[in-house]
């Protein structure tokens, strides 16, 4: 009878163990004020909806310096629960070797199929039918912003497209603003040119080359003119000399410089500054041109642990970072589009719902993550940034050498 | 003592009745360079022949053993990058090399003439090797910075047209790099000299001074030639530090303007983990080893080979 007890007392302890829950370290590179503001939501609905808790392992600088240290760690036998990363190929071989989590269960449970829109989100975490991340958000990088105080400032209206820029450019060196600002890090060289390169050559032609690595297109007059584009946007950045993203971001909320090519993520920075869209700055979804955004995004990958009570813990954040609650608290505050289509998202600011609109009337592009292998995608990130920093740098020779990464692409 | 000597003697007559083989003697010594000679074995000379096969195959981000020939190498030297990368590190290389050893030296000379608050001196040279690459670079970058670095500070006092940004201009990013890492490390080189002159017999000081050689002259034609061993140690150090340059770079430019300022360590280690694709990085990490070997060898073979003939 004693022992008896005893074993009872064991059991319930053993159970209540395990309801206790575990610590979850969910790496991220969310540094930036809107950034740590949006992942702070997920960390404080993980750690009151749930048992478990949220150890946040943010890594400071951009993805290309934190995804090698999340790959290595991954890879070197020291996983983290959860981590960020871009959706698309980056993951690609991880799953082959079997080093994520298989969520599929989850995501039949909560029905991800059904409510993840677009469901190109969804099929770029699938492999081989299986699913393996979670995705969060919609991120897109066709936007340009604005400053209004920068154009008031040189007596210019606020543009409504890329060519109302260029003309305007010269009024904004004369009031002494840099017309463009750019970050020098090669992903925004390269980020601002695929931008540059849906809106000047159009659909087609940008289909032709990132989906089906059509060498002759890219070396082609429609790419020419993007390249002569991008030789324009070169010289009205030529005063920028900033390095992050948001530096750049915070010259156009302070007006010193007249407009940012940067992704919407932007968004947050400028809310964090307090204002307001469509009075102090503008937003061009598509640089005011095509009206088209891809829909890249982040999403949380789950490295496989040993431990069964970590994983549980694992899922049980997978299905909450897709909750309605979670997406509308996150993405209002990351500047970002929920990854569904079924939630209300009245709160959110003009320029999220014009991009909402764009979403819904289905104006999407596959994200260049999703097409090009980060090998692909580092070549064109070298050539762009030098392109973008030397003056010398002649539009046809920098085609060429882009035709020539694009025929060996894989 | 005596009694150390008598039992060595007798051990060395007992070893003589047996007549042991050479793999024996001093065997204690052997045994305990074992985990030495397996590290060296495993983790060097394992480990370069194991990226130096990878690097002929197709990996990205796992290795896997699906040969593809000198693609790779193919690549890497028609990578604009990669070209840029070496002209970089050949001029860092050799100007940094020079500057050290002359600043390095000409400071360990002057402290030598035994002047009033060395340790002072020595302490502020030695102090800047005590922070590491990055904050070196950090501080650097922010002194080189246009906006509020040296140009700004002298074009407030007035001189407004004063150009200084060597950070900025693709031309001669090199040398803002350069002068960071000089400003880092001719203190330990300066460390090191001392020491070698500190080595030098004052007799020689002396017999000089006696036979009316000017000071100048003594150490170019005297100390320098005897501090031999001394300024060998300094280039080996200067040498490995110019080739695995790498969080400097970092710190300062990441590679900016464009690539002007990239280095051979940073396209390794960006290819390996930043574009998975690890037998490109493997590729350039055994031309770095070979240009290593480039040097060291003929090097060793004049440094060894001729003592014997000598």
């Amino acid at each position: 009878m004693k022992s008896f007890k005893a074993l009872l007392g064991a059991t319930a302890f053993v159970s209540a163990s395990a309801a206790y829950g575990a610590d979850l370290e969910v790496t991220h590179w969310w540094t930036s004020g809107g950034e740590a503001a949006a992942v702070a939501e997920f960390a404080k609905a993980f750690n009151e909806k749930t048992d478990h808790n949220w150890v946040d392992g943010a890594i400071a600088g951009s993805g290309g310096t934190a995804r090698p240290i999340i790959i290595s760690r991954i890879l070197g036998g020291d996983p983290m629960g959860a981590t960020q990363l871009n959706h698309g190929r980056q993951a690609e071989e991880l799953i082959e070797a079997g080093l994520l989590l298989d969520l599929t269960d989850v995501a039949e449970a909560q029905g991800w199929r059904d409510i993840v829109f677009p469901s190109s989100l969804l099929d770029a975490c699938t492999y081989e039918g299986r699913i393996y991340c979670a995705p969060v958000n919609i991120h897109s990088w066709q936007w340009m912003w604005l400053s209004h105080k920068a154009f008031e400032d040189a007596g210019q209206d606020v543009p409504s497209n890329w060519d109302e820029f260029v003309a305007a450019a010269p009024a904004l060196s004369d009031a002494g603003k840099i017309p463009l600002a750019m970050g020098q890090q090669p992903w925004q060289s390269a980020g601002a040119f695929g931008v540059m390169s849906v809106a000047i050559a159009g659909l087609d032609a940008w289909r032709a080359v990132t989906v089906d690595k059509n060498a002759e297109v890219a070396a082609g007059p429609e790419y020419a003119k993007v390249f002569q584009a991008a030789a324009d946007a070169r010289e009205m950045a030529a005063n920028s000399n900033v390095q992050d993203w948001n530096q750049a971001t915070n010259l156009v909320i302070t007006g010193q410089a007249g407009a940012q090519i940067m992704g919407d993520w932007a968004q947050g920075e400028f809310q964090v500054a307090g204002q307001t869209a469509g009075e102090d700055y503008t937003c061009l979804p598509g640089l005011g041109v095509n009206e088209l955004l891809d829909t890249a995004g982040d999403a949380f990958y789950f490295p496989k642990q040993d431990n069964a009570d970590v994983e549980a813990a694992q899922k049980e954040l997978a299905a909450l970072l897709l909750s309605p609650e979670v997406q509308v608290a996150f993405n209002l505050k990351k500047g970002s589009l929920p990854v569904r289509g079924d939630i209300d998202m009245s709160s959110a600011n003009a320029c999220m719902q014009k991009g909402l609109e764009i979403l819904a009337s289905g104006n999407v592009l596959p994200s260049g993550d999703m097409n090009l292998s980060p090998d692909t995608q580092g070549q064109i990130e070298d050539l762009m940034v030098e392109f973008w920093n030397d003056p010398s740098y002649s539009a046809a020779d920098a085609q060429a050498a882009y035709a020539d990464i694009i025929a060996n692409a894989d | 003592m005596t009694l150390a000597d008598n039992a060595a003697q007798s051990r060395a007559n007992e070893h003589q009745t047996k007549r042991p083989s050479r793999l024996f003697k001093n065997m204690t010594a052997k045994v305990a360079s074992i985990p030495m000679v397996l590290t060296a074995l495993v983790v060097f000379v394992g480990c370069t022949a194991w990226t130096i096969t990878y690097s002929f195959t197709n990996s990205r981000l796992l290795p896997r053993l699906e040969f593809v020939g000198w693609d790779q190498y193919d690549r890497l030297w028609s990578t604009r990058r990669w070209l840029i990368s070496i002209e970089n590190l050949a001029i860092f290389g050799i100007c940094s090399l020079i500057l050290s050893f002359v600043i390095g030296f000409t400071l360990a000379a002057l402290l030598d003439r035994k002047i009033r608050g060395e340790a002072v001196f020595r302490t502020i040279f030695l102090y800047p090797f005590a922070l590491s690459f990055i904050v070196t670079g950090l501080v650097w970058q922010w002194i080189l910075n246009p906006d509020f670095g040296i140009q700004q500070v002298v074009r407030d006092w007035g001189w407004e047209s004063f150009v200084f940004d060597p950070l900025n201009n693709a031309d001669i990013v090199i040398f803002g790099i350069l002068i960071a890492g000089i400003w880092q490390g001719s203190g330990f080189i300066m460390v090191i000299m001392l020491a070698g002159l500190r080595g030098i017999d004052e007799d020689i000081w002396k017999a000089a001074r006696v036979d009316g050689i000017p000071t100048w002259k003594t150490y170019v034609l005297v100390i320098i030639p005897m501090m031999r061993p001394v300024f060998v140690t300094a280039l080996v150090i200067i040498t490995s530090g110019i080739i695995k340059v790498y969080d400097l770079v970092v710190a300062q430019t990441s590679g900016g303007p464009g690539i002007a300022s990239e280095v051979p360590a940073k396209y390794v280690i960006e290819k390996m983990f930043q574009s998975q694709n690890l037998a490109q990085g493997f590729a350039a990490s055994t031309m770095m080893l070979l240009s290593v070997l480039v040097v060291l060898i003929p090097w060793a073979y004049l440094e060894f080979g001729g003592k014997k003939r000598g």
